[in-house]
This record gives structure tokens, C-alpha cells and sequence, in this order.
């Protein structure tokens, strides 16, 4: 059994940091997406509707990782060559556009129908109707499970190990076949994955109880 | 130079995609029953009054619900030969897919238990009902059909999870889908369609989860 030295956790530091900027792009392209399905759904466009509800269906049908596959592979089949990088943080954020589109068309349409329709008797504009009052009251609500989402994505990265992409799982699974410790590397790479997600978890669980406590104003 | 679609493969080792999907409902029926049943024992832990096993089955919980499938996986299967344990590719994926659907649904199951008012077990024991009986009609029926849908969406995603024991070879549609990717190099057709398939499964589990609700929880309930 070889030693676990400083090249290996120098990698495995290497991988943590791709993990963490995978997540990040994620979130930050889904956080876009998302809001974007989310108006979508709750328009009163008839085919905008649809189309919307058809990409979350979609997404939320299929697994992650035959999501990766596709876009792996079809990105490459249309004559794109682009890096592993690229094709799982495009697969990131179409896959959180659909999950956080969902969870926040549900936000928008717990809030009570009796705010949009006062605001539109005072002659508040759809722009302003949405930024102003509807969002920012719909994003406090759906605040637990967004973070909760947020957990499901950091987890979601390790998939694009599988397609090669060198990040925290993949780096484990390198230093695991150097060293002949599988057990010992994948429990450091599970204790990393834990203490990465699971202040997140507790931090969603209390916005829970917080706002489990308080009334949305009807 | 454009590339030629070509999903012959496809309509070629279709009765081995059928047989796949068949692999995945089945790997997916025997971890959502043994996930079921854990989680059923887990939540009666938490409530007992043994304070000495609510650590464990929380911790249980939090580590499974806060680390990836593939790394639980990867433990089972490559970790646990360190210390002499071998397991199967079938065994570990069953086993995998067991515990991480325990642990959600314990978490599901606990909340749903805790929604039952006191008073209706009060009730259940001054009618004269063992205990066991209060459990079982009383509180656990009750909190499986108010959790029913959080549930269900948590076992289809657990069906959707099960594509990730490919990665052990564990056969299931996945492993199908690499094999066959292996022997034509048509990646894009087979897993285009393979996700597609996914989609069907679980939208047909969706509609037997329906199904099931209202043959085994609809109201009134005589029994």
C-alpha cells in the first residue's frame, strides 16, 4: 500500500476547487435559467407555458448523468469540439435552470393572487410587478429550497467525473488507483463532500423553521 | 463533414434496452421496498425513548443525505475489499441504492409522523389499542398518505439515481447503454434515446404511484 502524501492531497486540493467552481457556474447560469423557466411557467402565455413545463419535465425525467452524456456527446455531434469543462457546465446550468425554475414557479404562485391583481389595479407594470413585489417575497419563500437544490448540484458534480472532467471525485479516483487505498481515499473524498454540504443542509433547515413561523402577508 | 445520424443501433438491440429497462425497474422495486421498510424502523428509532440509538440514525441520515451516490458507491463497492468485504456488482448497487433511499425517506417519514397530533395516539390507547396497533393505523397510516407525494417524487428520483450504479457494471439500462456504446461508438443515438427511456419509466412510475394512492389511501378508508 503506497503513502498518502502531498502530491495526492495537493490533487485531491486541485479536484476541490473544480468541484467548487463547477457548482458555482452552475448555480449562477441555473440562478439565470431558472428565473427565466420560472416566469415562463407562470405567464399567461399559452405555447410559453408549455415549452417551459416540457424543459422541466425534461430535466427532472432523466438522470443527471445521461443529461451529461447528451450534451457530452451531441455537442460534438453538431460539430461543436469543446472541452470537457464546457459540456458539463452547460449540462450544470440547463439542469439547474429546470430544477430552480420549478422550485421558483412554485414560489411565485404561493404568493396570494390578491398582491398581483392590486398591483395591477394600480397600474403597476409587469417589469415592476415582478421585481418589486412578486420575486423578491417569491425568492425569502423558496429560500430552503433553493439551498436545498444548491446540495443536490454540489453532489450532481461528481457525475462529470464519469465523463472524464478532473474534479474532486475524479481526482479521488486517481489518487485511490495510485495508492491502492480505495477505502481510505473515497471516506476523505465523502468527509470533503460532507463538509462542504452539510452547512449548507443545516442552513436550509433553519430558514425552514424561520419562515415555517412566519405568515406571508395575504 | 457533417455527421450522419444513424439509429439502427437502436432498433437492432432493442429487445436488450427492453431488457435494461426491465433490469432498472426491478433494481429500483427491491431498494424503494427495502428503502421503505428501513426508513419505516429508522423514524421509530428517532421517536423511541431509547435516547442512545437517535445519534446514530441522525448521523446515518446526514452523511448519506450530504454526500454524493457515486462516492457511497465507490465505498461499497471499491472501499469495503480493503477490510475484506467483497460484494457483487448486483449486491452493492441493491445495498447502495437501499441505504440512500432510506436515509430521504426517513427524513420524509419523520416529518410526516411528527404532523400526527398527540391526541390521536392518546386516543388510540385509551380505546384500548396495543401500542403497536397505534403505530401502525393510527399514526403511520395517516403520515405515509399526508407525505404520499414527497414520497413518491423522492422514489423516482431514486429510480433516476440507479443509472449512476453503471459505474460498478451493475446491469441496469445504463450498463446496457455503455455496453452497446462500446460495440458501435453510436454515443449520442444510444444515449439520446436511453434518456428517453428514462423519461417514460418515470412518467409510468408516476402514474402507478397515482394508482396506488388511490387503491390504498383514498378516503373513506374501511379497514
Amino acid at each position: 500500500m503506497e503513502h498518502l502524501g502531498t502530491p495526492e492531497l495537493l490533487l485531491l486540493a486541485n479536484g476541490i476547487k473544480w468541484t467548487v467552481l463547477l457548482t458555482l457556474i452552475g448555480f449562477a447560469g441555473g440562478g439565470v435559467g431558472g428565473l427565466l423557466v420560472a416566469l415562463a411557467r407562470a405567464s399567461h402565455i399559452g405555447w410559453l407555458k408549455v415549452a417551459a413545463a416540457g424543459f422541466i419535465e425534461i430535466f427532472r425525467g432523466t438522470p443527471l448523468l445521461l443529461q451529461l452524456f447528451v450534451v457530452y456527446y451531441g455537442l460534438s455531434v453538431l460539430g461543436f469540439s469543446l472541452s470537457a469543462l464546457t459540456s458539463v457546465a452547460i449540462c450544470m446550468t440547463l439542469n439547474a435552470s429546470a430544477f430552480l425554475g420549478e422550485i421558483w414557479r412554485g414560489a411565485i404562485q404561493a404568493l396570494p393572487q390578491g398582491q398581483t391583481e392590486a398591483a395591477r389595479a394600480l397600474g403597476i407594470h409587469y417589469r415592476s410587478r415582478m421585481l418589486d413585489i412578486v420575486l423578491p417575497q417569491a425568492m425569502k419563500l423558496s429560500l430552503p429550497a433553493t439551498v436545498g437544490f444548491l446540495v443536490q448540484l454540489l453532489k450532481g458534480t461528481s457525475l462529470a467525473s464519469i465523463v472524464g472532467f478532473a474534479e474532486l471525485m475524479r481526482t479521488g479516483a486517481i489518487v485511490s488507483n495510485a495508492t491502492f487505498n480505495p477505502l481510505l481515499v473515497y471516506s476523505i473524498v465523502a468527509v470533503v463532500y460532507f463538509v462542504m454540504c452539510w452547512p449548507l443542509s443545516l442552513y436550509g433547515r433553519r430558514m425552514e423553521k424561520r419562515l415555517a413561523g412566519a405568515p406571508v402577508a395575504g | 463533414m457533417t455527421y450522419q445520424f444513424d439509429f439502427s443501433v437502436i432498433s437492432d438491440n432493442a429487445w436488450a434496452l427492453f431488457i435494461g429497462c426491465l433490469q432498472t425497474l426491478q433494481l429500483t422495486a427491491v431498494a424503494m421496498v427495502g428503502a421503505l421498510a428501513l426508513a419505516v424502523l429508522l423514524s421509530m428509532g428517532l421517536r423511541s425513548r431509547h435516547t442512545a440509538l437517535h445519534l446514530p440514525i441522525v448521523a446515518f441520515v446526514e452523511v448519506v443525505r450530504n454526500t454524493p451516490f457515486l462516492v457511497q458507491i465507490f465505498i461499497l463497492f471499491f472501499g469495503l475489499p480493503v477490510i475484506g468485504v467483497r460484494l457483487s456488482p448486483a449486491v452493492a448497487a441493491a445495498l447502495a441504492l437501499t441505504l440512500n433511499g432510506a436515509a430521504y425517506a426517513t427524513e420524509i417519514i419523520r416529518g410526516g409522523l411528527e404532523s400526527i397530533a398527540k391526541g390521536q395516539t392518546e386516543a388510540g390507547l385509551a380505546l384500548g389499542l396495543r401500542p403497536i396497533q397505534v403505530f401502525r393505523h393510527v399514526v403511520l397510516k395517516p403520515a405515509l398518505r399526508a407525505i404520499y407525494p414527497s414520497l413518491v417524487s423522492q422514489f423516482i428520483f431514486l429510480m433516476l439515481t440507479s443509472s449512476i450504479v453503471s459505474s460498478i457494471s451493475a446491469n441496469e439500462l445504463t450498463h446496457v447503454a455503455a455496453v452497446l456504446e462500446g460495440r458501435t461508438f453510436r454515443s449520442f443515438e444510444i444515449y439520446f434515446v436511453v434518456a428517453g427511456l428514462y423519461l417514460v419509466m418515470s412518467a409510468l412510475l408516476s402514474a402507478i404511484f397515482a394508482l396506488t394512492y388511490r387503491v390504498y389511501f383514498a378516503y373513506p378508508t374501511a379497514r
